[in-house]
């Protein structure tokens, strides 16, 4: 293989990696403070590509107005969920959490899957993204570059947000000791159903990025979530720097497998999942408890 | 660490789960004709077969007037997700426990053969309309299986041809990593070679792939003037939306669809479609009598129109009912027997016939997508370019090492 051909690997599994991270960063953001593993998380990626969807044939909104609205739409589905149903299980096993959410997980979909079908819908890419640049070692898609930039900058700030500012401070604190917080007149459950909107809305944003990729599909968040999960565990639950470098890792690692050993491209994540829980059990980026 | 564990138990679970969400009544007593639709009804090839399969059995049975002539029959259905461990152990429930009379579609080659020799191991019937392999008329072929709408060799040959013909001369194979991806790359590329073509290169992707570009990126780096695409349902719309994308026909390269359904082209819209050339052995615009069936099977399945795996479960089920009652009898192998002894015919295939070993033949389209603004609505995708008559649609007889034929 030559160098051309390896560069142009390299990028493309950092492409992939780029969903990795978000979603995973996502699911980081709200075990940190929620302790709930958020397994709806693949339905709500495929719920923002269906709004986003949504927004062009019914609305006559494009892909811009989408990156913005589907996000905050899909983040107030969140909201009544985090409200009505996981607000409730917080003082129980994690298990519980897990649980609940697959469910609703498997309700959304089975719903989406009913009225849409499998095989998905067509989303087209915005005309200022179309088109592909010739960077000498390979064709690169123009809308596929965006994505990497836009998320690595997305993720990059919410790190900053949460590891370097105020609020982040409030919100890591609340992780920490809640009632503490709370008796300096913080709003915890307040800062809390917020956060997981946030989560929540992150995974939209990236099923508004992956629906010109990939059809508009009720399937595409089971397809992922099961390799998100994966990354997470590799990365460690709760470390936000950890997800973002393991996503973008995991990608460039899998890519290569398509190269060199293409069919075993799907289960190359697991194996390395494997060998870390063997190694290191809190994930590459995890602290001990 | 506690949370970890929880967590890989939670993905172990999540592998696992839906394995037990196959329902079957239980308790049938004999009389009664017991049709098992299986198939995939949740994942990739939901839409080409999945639920349609099952009301196309449906209609299948009222058009026939079942119970005015006095047949009892019953239809169950359920979801083999792909998996052949799945698949055959449903089927063998079916057979030993829910007294199921014969399976029918079974798109997914693997499984398609799995159950091929459960049928035969049993007695019992098995009707292929949507697993592709040509090995379950060739060397899997088996007194109990006839497969009905097409086959590997079918399309490698329609859309091979006509590809090689107009100077797709060299090859690079995108190619599901199973029986059914296996089958047909193997079939194609001996006509490209026989053809006067070559092929390049090939890569095997995992079913089920939501990321084409790393292979269409090894596909664009071989030159190769085809790119032909050995797999079926998402995995071939997500690869070719990402060719767009990568400016794969841009460059000079173009696809080649072995395998493509009308709800696949409906999925990717005409502007991404249009040109693709394959080739179907049904088209619901091809007639009256199609179009009428199209109508009232849309009104059923959320405005699907049927492909031609729908059509060919119709069909398939039609003629079963026709042996059934000739006979007198539901016992799988004398059925078979004497499904391949009467004439078919019914209103989407027209007459036709099956042979010794299992295949029903009929003749093959080469269909061509429409540009966008030469099509009238939503559904109005095909134009026909070529039809390939019965003689020439399948691999002959003789040459597909059919125990069943050989011995004679």
């Amino acid at each position: 293989m030559n160098t051309q051909a390896l560069f142009s690997q390299l990028l493309i599994g950092a492409i992939n990696g780029a969903f990795y991270a978000l979603l995973s960063l996502g699911l980081s953001v709200i075990f940190g403070l929620l302790n709930i593993i958020n397994f709806a998380h693949g339905a709500q990626y495929m719920m923002g590509a269906f709004v986003a969807y949504f927004l062009l044939q019914w609305a006559g909104l494009g892909y811009w107005t989408a990156l913005l609205i589907a996000p905050i739409v899909v983040g107030l589905l969140g909201i009544v969920i985090e409200r009505v149903m996981l607000q409730r299980l917080y003082q129980l096993d994690h298990l519980y959490g897990l649980l609940l959410t697959f469910g609703v997980a498997l309700v959304i979909e089975g719903v989406f899957r009913n009225e849409f079908g499998s095989s998905g819908l067509p989303y087209t890419i915005p005309p200022q993204l179309t088109g592909a640049q010739n960077l000498g070692f390979m064709f690169l898609p123009t809308y596929r570059g965006w994505v990497v930039v836009f998320s690595l900058v997305i993720c990059l700030a919410t790190w900053y947000v949460i590891e370097r500012t105020k609020l982040g401070s409030y919100l890591r604190a609340a992780t920490e000791n809640p009632t503490l917080v709370q008796a300096f007149g913080i709003n915890v459950p307040r800062m809390i159903t917020l956060t997981y909107g946030f989560g929540v809305g992150l995974a939209a944003l990236a099923g508004v990025l992956a629906a010109p990729i990939y059809q508009v599909n009720p399937l595409m968040g089971s397809n992922l979530i099961i390799v998100v999960f994966a990354v997470v565990v590799i990365g460690g639950l709760g470390s936000i720097m950890g997800s973002i470098v393991t996503g973008f890792t995991l990608g460039i690692v899998e890519g290569f497998t398509k190269v060199f050993y293409p069919e075993a491209s799907n289960t190359v994540i697991f194996v390395i999942m494997a060998v870390v829980l063997l190694v290191r059990p809190t994930g590459l980026f995890g602290r001990a408890p | 660490m506690k949370l970890a564990r929880v967590l890989v138990l939670a993905l172990a679970t999540v592998l696992a789960a839906g394995a037990s969400s196959a329902q079957a009544p239980a308790g049938m007593s004999d009389g009664v004709i017991k049709i098992g639709v299986l198939n995939d009804q949740s994942s990739l090839y939901a839409d080409l077969a999945g639920q349609g399969s099952v009301v196309a059995a449906r209609m299948a049975v009222e058009d026939y007037g079942a119970e005015k002539k006095g047949l009892k029959v019953e239809i169950i259905s359920a979801d083999h997700q792909n998996k052949p461990d799945v698949g055959s152990q449903i089927a063998r429930q079916w057979f030993d426990a829910d007294k199921v009379d014969v399976i029918v579609d079974v798109p997914n080659s693997g499984v398609a053969l799995a159950i091929n020799q459960i049928a035969k191991d049993k007695g019992k019937a098995f009707l292929v309309s949507g697993a592709a392999t040509a090995d379950l008329t060739g060397k899997a072929c088996s007194p109990n299986t006839i497969h009905w709408t097409y086959d590997t060799w079918a399309l490698a040959n329609g859309t091979g041809n006509a590809i090689v013909k107009t100077g797709g001369d060299s090859w690079f194979f995108l190619t599901a990593d199973y029986a059914f991806g296996h089958a047909l790359e193997r079939d194609t590329e001996a006509v490209v070679t026989k053809a006067g073509g070559k092929v390049v290169g090939k890569v095997r992707h995992p079913l089920n792939t939501q990321d084409f570009s790393s292979f269409l990126l090894q596909a664009q780096a071989s030159k190769a003037k085809i790119i032909g695409l050995a797999n079926a349902g998402g995995d071939t719309t997500n690869a070719i939306k990402q060719g767009a994308e990568f400016g794969i026909v841009r460059g000079g390269q173009n696809f080649a669809v072995l395998l493509v359904f009308i709800t696949d082209v409906h999925s990717l819209g005409l502007p991404t479609a249009q040109g693709l050339i394959m080739t179907e052995t049904f088209y619901w615009d091809m007639n009256d009598k199609t179009r009428a069936f199209a109508k009232r099977f849309a009104e059923r399945d959320r405005g699907i129109h049927p492909t031609m795996i729908h059509a060919g479960v119709y069909s398939a089920v039609t003629h079963y009912l026709k042996a059934v009652e000739a006979l007198k009898s539901d016992d799988g192998t004398k059925v078979i027997a004497k499904m391949k002894e009467l004439p078919t015919d019914d209103p989407l295939f027209g007459k036709g016939t099956i042979r010794p070993d299992g295949r029903k033949v009929h003749p093959a389209y080469l269909f061509e997508v429409k540009k966008p603004n030469e099509s009238k609505g939503a559904w109005d995708y095909y134009k026909l370019r070529a039809t390939i008559p019965t003689e020439q649609a399948f691999r002959p007889v003789d040459q597909g090492e059919c125990p069943l034929v050989v011995k004679k």
